[in-house]
């Protein structure tokens, strides 16, 4: 599976830089500090910095204020390398670094390191109650975490495949999302649930699952994608220091991505989509996978001569309007790029929230790529169709545009 | 000769086992259907509330022994006059801990005010010894804005974070996975405390109840399971929820030390409790406790048992095997409970209840805000936008909107 992996990432790492560095600089004037900030705007200072090392949070890398902005760009270290998986597992580590509640439970994190090692060398440092291997039953160790949250711990609850979370449903919907609610604000549950999802390489239909559509629905969680090294280490640790239960949805096929990636802390925001590329022709709006078959498809559409400007929008629970409805007022063209089913998906309910907040400034109506309703087929060919391309990307834009 | 040499049983996964040599369908020992081997039930009183000779238990205090039995005599009183209130219409749904006094009130007794309750929902008891009051159930029950949950639960869902009570979640069985998690925080941190978990006996078979027992198992976690056996799981009797003999068995299944005690005799199950408490945090180590009752009530107010049971059945329950009567039997054998004080107390208590129903049927509602706080730690913008939409809606079409709720 390894193998697979890395020879199917092989072709985006390349963009990922790319996309990096443009990212950067070309956010709209929005005022931003080294703290979380809301989408709303404001300043959230409600984080738990219990145990501030002294260590300077740099700037948000999305965008800068002006002063930090200079300071920053000219003594900011290089940076180091690392892949996606290391990335999310040094901001696991420097939160558990950071504040002694933060544990991990799930099937093999301990001295295995997990599926995808994203736990590696935790236990040894850690040891065995702070990085938990539980027996198989993934609405126990859910539940458990719930419990384990309701009682002054920060978990974090990996699930070895998203798929498999939907066992947990029960506990995810009928007590972690409401247990703040319905207790009267008297128990707060700060979990994070996380774990790979999304269409591999010829794993199965069970283990292909897109689990943000089903749980999109639940009132009181997060949902968030990582798509980037950089935005993995950030969103892990906002994740962890969020009083809120978050889902943090990772990509089977996006483990082996290289970054550099700052050596200064830095914490992103849970509730802002990301620019990756400006332009003026359309939005394209999409996350976690698809965002590289979005940026291979640029390429190919800038040659054309079009502009596509292309958010990465992170959060799925709840969705960064301001970002997104800028620039649908900017281009009057949207196109969703998804990989959840046509039917229940984050696209439809993307399409029903633009529609909603911003009719007035389209100029077509919105159009969604998303895979078909079929459960993912093994066969490499009939996978590799049910997932949007590049081609049909390009296709869709240049229908748009006319 | 051929002599065949014992080979080595360390080769066996999980430890040495010896070995048998044949498979033999016709015996006895081969079949774990309830037979006349039934695992025994630990009892203290007899049904006159009498120490039954050669028992062994730890005597009670006076003081705790009669503020037991006003407990369970304050929740027998106020179960039953809140019951009423929800049939006159004053409140919309009710479920008693009727025949179960004894569990609850003499757990809460022999736990430590530390230790933390994942109840299912008949265990009002261990909110009432810990110090919530007869106004703060009623609060509860009328959803009004002193309700500590805000009103945003059914009546009876209470919560308490500051008595260590987690809040009642309707799904059953969810609470026991979250026990080993209450636990393995406690055990991080180190706490002379453990997790107690409810249950009854219709909860035992949800997945949830296995794997939770495997988990506790596995993780050395502190958690005490009790399992509240009344025999009814709103329609289902037990004879058709499981075939075991009781639930007792299903915690040695996952290597728990498992307890039978009668759930109507307040002084075993104090002792077995105070007994299995101090296992549970001195070895760190689940322990299950099966108490055995019946369920004399209703399973709530949207049920009517009589439908499926007989009558007499119930009535016979009620009058001869009431662990409150037993127990207060056992209270004036030792000249600790007198008549007199029988009669004040049901007299005082009675209108304490009607008081505090008068009072929280007056209470004004929680405000509009609270529709749509604490679904997140901060109120985000789509929250506030539905708010404000909603308020909207309510500033147009005032006489459709319900008055008693405050709108600031």
């Amino acid at each position: 599976m390894a193998a697979t992996i890395l020879h199917g990432v092989g072709a985006t790492t390349a963009l990922s830089s790319i996309n990096y560095n443009n990212s950067r600089r070309s956010l709209p004037e929005r005022k931003r500090t080294s703290l979380v900030i809301q989408c709303d705007g404001s300043l959230s200072s409600g984080l738990n910095i219990s145990n501030n090392r002294g260590a300077k949070l740099s700037t948000n890398a999305v965008a800068q204020t002006k002063q930090e902005n200079v300071t920053a760009s000219t003594t900011s270290k290089p940076g180091h390398e690392l892949l996606l998986f290391e990335a999310l597992r040094e901001g696991l580590e420097e939160e558990m670094e950071r504040d002694p509640h933060v544990c991990v439970m799930g099937e093999d994190v301990g001295h295995y390191g997990g599926s995808y090692k994203v736990t590696k060398g935790l236990a040894d440092k850690y040891g065995d109650l702070r990085v938990l291997d539980t027996p198989i039953a993934e609405n126990s160790f859910t539940g458990m975490g719930i419990g384990a949250a309701m009682t002054g711990l920060r978990p974090i609850v990996e699930g070895m495949n998203m798929g498999f979370l939907l066992l947990a449903f029960n506990q995810i919907s009928n007590n972690c999302g409401m247990l703040h609610y319905t207790s009267g604000g008297q128990f707060k549950i700060p979990i994070v649930i996380r774990g790979p999802g999304g269409v591999g390489r010829q794993l199965g239909a069970e283990h292909s699952q897109r689990l943000e559509s089903y749980f999109q629905s639940i009132p009181g969680i997060q949902m968030v994608a990582c798509s980037t090294p950089y935005n993995a280490k950030g969103l892990m640790k906002a994740a962890i220091r969020s009083d809120n239960p978050v889902i943090l949805f990772e990509h089977v096929l996006l483990y082996n991505l290289k970054e550099r990636i700052p050596d200064e802390e830095y914490v992103l925001s849970l509730e802002e989509a990301e620019m990756v590329r400006p332009g003026k022709h359309v939005t394209v709006l999409t996350y976690s996978r698809m965002r590289y078959h979005v940026m291979q498809a640029a390429k190919t559409l800038v040659n054309k001569g079009y502009d596509p400007e292309v958010i990465d929008i992170r959060s799925l629970k709840p969705f960064d309007l301001h970002t997104i409805g800028n620039s649908v007022k900017k281009t009057h063209h949207v196109l969703i790029v998804e990989e959840c089913m046509r039917t229940g998906g984050i696209g439809a309910s993307l399409t029903a929230s633009i529609n909603e907040h911003f009719h007035d400034y389209l100029d077509a109506p919105i159009v969604c790529l998303s895979s078909q309703d079929v459960p993912t087929p093994y066969a490499g060919a009939l996978e590799e169709w049910t997932v949007v391309q590049p081609a049909q990307i390009v296709a869709a834009v240049e229908q748009l545009c006319q | 000769m051929y002599i065949h040499k014992r080979r080595s049983n360390k080769e066996i996964i999980g430890g040495s086992i010896t070995k048998r040599r044949k498979i033999d369908g016709r015996n006895q020992n081969e079949h774990c259907e309830a037979t006349e081997n039934r695992v025994a039930c630990y009892r203290v009183l007899d049904d006159h509330g009498y120490p039954i000779a050669g028992t062994t238990f730890d005597q009670v205090d006076e003081e705790t022994a009669v503020r037991m039995y006003k407990s369970m005599a304050s929740l027998e009183i106020m179960d039953s006059i809140f019951y009423e209130a929800q049939r006159q219409g004053r409140v919309s749904f009710y479920l008693t801990s009727t025949g179960e006094e004894g569990i609850s009130v003499a757990t809460a007794a022999a736990l430590s005010p530390h230790d933390i309750i994942l109840p299912q929902y008949r265990e009002a008891g261990i909110l009432l010894w810990r110090g919530f009051t007869i106004q703060d159930f009623a609060n509860q029950c009328f959803g009004n804005e002193d309700d500590h949950g805000k009103g945003r639960q059914m009546p009876v869902h209470y919560g308490s974070n500051h008595l260590n009570f987690f809040t009642v979640s309707s799904p059953i069985a969810t609470q026991l996975p979250q026990a080993a998690g209450v636990a393995y925080s406690l055990k991080m941190d180190g706490k002379d405390a453990c997790a107690v978990a409810f249950t009854g006996d219709g909860a035992t078979s949800e997945g949830d109840f296995h794997a939770a027992m495997n988990f506790a198992a596995v993780m050395e976690a502190p958690v005490l399971f009790i399992c509240r056996n009344n025999g009814w799981a709103i329609s289902t009797p037990i004879s058709q929820q499981f075939r075991s003999d009781g639930v007792v068995v299903k915690g040695q299944a996952y290597g728990i030390r498992s307890i039978r005690v009668d759930g109507n005799d307040a002084l075993a199950v104090y002792n077995a409790i105070r007994a299995a408490r101090e296992m549970v945090v001195r070895e760190q180590k689940p322990v299950l406790v099966e108490a055995l009752t019946y369920r004399v009530g209703h399973h709530s107010t949207s049920d009517d048992s009589t439908k499926y049971r007989s009558l007499k059945e119930i009535e016979e329950w009620r009058r001869s095997r009431n662990p409150v009567t037993r127990f207060r039997k056992w209270v004036e054998s030792k000249c600790w409970w007198s008549d007199e004080e029988e009669a004040q107390l049901r007299g005082t208590l009675r209108k304490q209840v009607l008081k505090a129903i008068q009072i929280a049927e007056k209470i004004k509602k929680p405000c509009l805000e609270d529709l749509f706080s604490d679904v997140y730690e901060q109120v985000p913008s789509n929250l506030r936008q539905q708010e404000k939409s909603l308020r909207q809606t309510i500033n147009k079409h005032p006489q459709d909107f319900p008055s008693d709720v405050p709108l600031h």
